[in-house]
Formats: C-alpha cells, sequence, structure tokens
C-alpha cells in the first residue's frame, strides 16, 4: 500500500492505496464519486476525463499513487447550489441523450474555455476530439460549448 | 485495477538508475498509454514498474548555445507542439506531436515513451529519423549516445538494455538550419486513430535543386525508415515534376510495407508515393522552389 494525498474538488484526501489503482477507481471506488465514467478502460473513448492541474486527462490511463500533490477536478466538482454555465447549455440545447460521455465532454469543454474564453469553433472540436459520443452526433454539443462561451462571458 | 506488484517512484534521475540496476526486471512507465495499455490487456502480469514521473531532470526542452536543441524524455506532445523553440526551429515536429492521439492523450503521453515503446506507427519516429536526432541513453556507469536511425530493432523493440534509461533526444543545428519539413500522418480517423501510413521529408533547396533531402516513413517496413536510395538519387538534381515522381517511386526501394486490416500492402505502396510526392511539394514550395515550368 501507499499514500497518497491529493485534492479532489477543492477537498483535501489522504489515502492508502494499492499500487494498482487508476485514478479512475480512487475517484469511483475510493471517494464514491460516481459521475467519472469508464467507458473503454483504454485511453480511447474520453469518458472518464477528469481534469489535473488545469489540463484534461483520461482518469483511466493515470495511476492513482501519481497524484500526490495534485489538484483533481471532477464533474461532481464544477457546480454549486446551481449548475455550471456549461451544464446548463448541455440543458438547454439538449445536447445530451444517453448522458454516458456528457461528463467528459463538458470538463473537455470546461478546461478550453477557462484558458481561452475566445475560443473558435475549430478550437472546440479539437478539444472535444478526445471524447466519443454514439447518440448526438456532436452537433448539440458543439452548440452547447459555443451557448455556454456566450454565458461564461457575460458572468 | 491493473495487475502491479509495485511501483518505485524516484524523484531523482541518480536515485532512478540506482533501483533499476539493483532491480533489472523493473519496467519503465513513463506517461503510461501504451504500458497502461499493455497491462490492460493482460500482456504484463504482477509487474514492478519504475516511474520516471517526477524526475524534473528529463523534462523541458533546451536550446544551447551551439543551436543544439535538447528534448528531456518526459516532455509531453502538448509540451512540444506549444513550446516556442520547437516552433521556431523544427515546426516539423510540431506538427507531428499535434497529430497524435487526442488531447487527453497527448497530455499524457511523452515523447521518451513514444520512441522507447518502439512502434512503426509512432507519429514522432518519422520526424526525427530526418532530422538525424540523437538519443542519450544513461546507466549507472555512464552515458552512451546512439543515433535514433540505430535504436531500433523491429516491431515493438529498441536497443535498450535493463538498467538504461532514455534521457534526452538531442537535434543538431546543422540538422535544421535552412532545412523546412512536412510530415504527414495518413489515418482512417482524424483525431484518436493511429497511422496507417507516415512520411516525414525535411530538404533544402538551392538554385532549385535538392542540397540536401531526407525520407522516412512509418508503418512501411518492421521499423521507422530513412528511404537512402531516393534521398542520394535526389541529390542536386534540378527539382521538376518528373524529378518528384521518381524520388517518391525511388522510396519504394528501402520500404517493405505489409499487409494489415488497417490497409492492403498495395495499397500503402502507394500511400508511400502519393504522401511523398505531396510533403515533397510543399517543401519545395517553403524553400522557395518551384516544380512547373
Ligand atoms: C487512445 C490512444 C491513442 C494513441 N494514439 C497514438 C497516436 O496517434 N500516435 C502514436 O504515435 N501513439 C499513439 N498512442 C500510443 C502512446 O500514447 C504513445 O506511444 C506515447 O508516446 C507513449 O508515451 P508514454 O509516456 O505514455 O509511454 P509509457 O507507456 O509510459 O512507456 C512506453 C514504453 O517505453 C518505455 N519507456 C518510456 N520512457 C522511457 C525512458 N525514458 N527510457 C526508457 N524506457 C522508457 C516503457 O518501459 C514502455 O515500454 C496512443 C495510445 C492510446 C492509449
Ligand atoms: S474509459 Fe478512459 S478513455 Fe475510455
Ligand atoms: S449522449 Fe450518449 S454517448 Fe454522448
Amino acid at each position: 500500500m501507499i499514500k497518497v494525498t491529493m485534492t479532489v474538488n477543492g477537498k483535501l484526501y489522504t489515502r492508502e492505496i494499492p499500487p494498482m489503482m487508476r485514478l479512475l477507481d480512487f475517484i469511483r471506488d475510493e471517494l464514491k464519486l460516481k459521475g467519472t465514467k469508464e467507458g473503454c478502460g483504454e485511453g480511447e473513448c474520453g469518458a472518464c476525463t477528469v481534469i489535473i492541474d488545469g489540463d484534461i486527462y483520461n482518469s483511466c490511463m493515470v495511476l492513482a499513487t501519481s497524484c500526490e500533490g495534485k489538484r483533481i477536478t471532477t464533474i461532481e466538482g464544477i457546480s454549486g447550489a446551481e449548475l455550471h454555465p456549461i451544464q446548463e447549455a448541455f440543458l438547454e440545447v439538449n445536447a445530451v441523450q444517453c448522458g454516458y460521455c456528457t461528463p467528459g465532454m463538458i470538463l473537455s469543454a470546461k478546461a478550453l474555455l477557462d484558458k481561452n474564453i475566445n475560443a473558435t469553433e475549430k478550437e472546440m472540436k479539437e478539444a472535444i476530439s478526445g471524447n466519443l459520443c454514439r447518440c448526438t452526433g456532436y452537433q448539440k454539443i458543439i452548440e452547447a460549448v459555443k451557448l455556454a462561451q456566450k454565458k461564461l462571458k457575460k458572468r | 485495477m491493473f495487475s502491479i506488484k509495485k511501483i518505485y517512484q524516484p524523484i531523482t534521475l541518480a536515485e532512478a538508475l540506482e533501483i533499476y540496476t539493483s532491480n533489472p526486471q523493473l519496467k519503465i512507465i513513463a506517461g503510461g498509454t501504451d504500458v497502461l495499455i499493455s497491462l490492460h490487456h493482460g500482456k504484463l502480469d504482477d509487474v514492478e514498474l519504475l516511474s520516471i514521473k517526477n524526475l524534473t531532470e528529463l523534462t523541458g526542452i533546451n536550446y544551447l548555445t551551439d543551436g543544439t536543441i535538447e528534448i528531456g524524455t518526459m516532455t509531453t506532445f502538448t509540451e512540444i507542439f506549444r513550446n516556442e523553440i520547437i516552433n521556431k526551429y523544427i515546426p516539423i515536429l510540431a506538427e507531428a506531436s499535434v497529430s497524435m492521439g487526442g488531447p487527453q492523450i497527448r497530455n499524457n503521453a511523452t515523447i521518451g515513451g513514444n520512441i522507447c515503446n518502439g512502434a512503426v506507427s509512432a507519429d514522432s519516429a518519422p520526424t526525427l529519423f530526418v532530422l538525424n536526432a540523437d538519443l542519450r541513453i544513461v546507466n549507472n556507469e555512464g552515458v552512451r549516445i546512439v543515433p535514433i536511425t540505430e535504436f531500433y530493432a523491429g516491431p515493438g523493440k529498441v536497443k535498450l538494455q535493463s538498467g538504461e534509461i532514455l534521457t534526452h533526444i538531442i537535434i543538431k543545428k546543422a540538422d535544421y538550419k535552412g532545412m523546412y519539413g512536412k510530415y504527414i500522418k495518413f489515418s482512417n480517423r482524424k483525431a484518436m486513430d493511429i497511422a496507417m501510413l507516415s512520411v516525414a521529408t525535411l530538404g533544402k533547396v538551392k538554385n532549385n535543386k535538392f542540397t540536401d533531402l531526407r525520407i522516412a516513413l512509418g508503418v512501411s517496413a518492421p521499423t521507422p525508415i530513412r528511404c537512402t536510395k531516393a534521398e542520394s538519387f535526389a541529390f542536386n538534381k534540378t527539382i521538376k515534376e518528373e524529378l518528384i515522381k521518381q524520388i517518391s517511386e525511388k522510396t519504394l526501394l528501402n520500404a517493405n510495407p505489409r499487409h494489415s486490416w488497417r490497409g492492403s500492402k498495395v495499397y500503402r505502396e502507394h500511400l508511400i508515393q502519393v504522401l511523398t510526392e505531396r510533403a515533397l511539394k510543399e517543401i519545395i514550395t517553403m524553400s522557395g522552389g518551384k516544380w512547373h515550368e
């Protein structure tokens, strides 16, 4: 067992974990945060996307032990009493069907807009190119990211 | 979860080499995007890992006073394609870096892991081949420098001994100064797909003649290769449409692509010629040369 300390959604956690634990398992099984999804388990689909120190990663491709001292944001961490503007936008334009890809999509969009609020459509497409959606056809998702951009600019 | 028995996470290179020398069975893990896939597929069992993630000596890109560019092997593809030094002096490497994986993978995957994994489709390989990149490899006893063109041993195999860590990729000024490069990755899907075929070209044009031309291919032989025959054929010949065709045909003299579900041998041979032509035309235009009357 290895001791690891990391901040998840603003809260500091210290746990003793086995070396084989993925960040995905740490989040879902240790912290019981079930918003982060496992799709493929091999880096292809982006359903397990989380933000680590400002950048997106597939949490199935990261060992939890390597996250010592890191700041992690999962889908549960982006909203308070109210939904985050990106979440609102996804609801308003119906960018969600089965919803399995949605947490990852929203986090990829958030990492982009946090860094570059003036992102172009091309940059938006690029930002979600590591997130697969088998329902929507992506059009609505891009519309949602654009609407979110408008909302965030107004804030 | 994976089948990992133990993980060492040293914070200095010296410490890592010490641990590796006394535990030669260890498997190095960098970003983990290849290693964790092997674990996921059950190809590695009860493995003991040596993580080199915390070795700050292996990160970053330096421009030395003599113009040599040194890339730490733990540098990620995102860091490379955004880096100012790379974009200014060797933009072809930025082009290759942004072509790999998707954003999440590029944030995680390192250039050192890409090389050491030995894949014929590795997106950094053709570009590093045309740049004549040297690899700095260290073990507990010292350092050796190996040209990347001599580093590959076969599909998924590189010439690294147990106890050795690849620390830097070195690109000398003479290998990029005045040169223009183009990398073309051909794949079924634009993002998140590995190459069916890839071509890197790097050249210098003077008086509309190639005074230096280098062509490398990925997924065209059991390892990435240089097309030495096409290169020497091209040397000092006046650039014309016909010459470009001939050079592209001659790339096949070094290539030996295989048939796979991703693409047949014949299709790959066709791609090699078409993509080489395309890449050559781009670098000729960039260098101010022309191939039409
Ligand atoms: C979804 C997905 C998409 C991908 N798409 C692409 C793509 O488009 N193009 C492409 O080229 N690759 C692709 N890959 C493969 C992979 O991401 C790359 O090869 C990556 O660069 C590997 O780097 P890493 O740091 O993750 O390596 P690791 O997985 O950590 O290591 C890879 C190998 O190198 C060894 N190693 C690593 N660093 C060193 C070192 N410094 N010294 C000695 N040995 C070392 C390890 O022991 C291991 O054998 C993809 C992978 C996934 C999961
Ligand atoms: S579950 Fe991690 S990328 Fe698919
Ligand atoms: S909404 Fe179903 S996968 Fe995207």
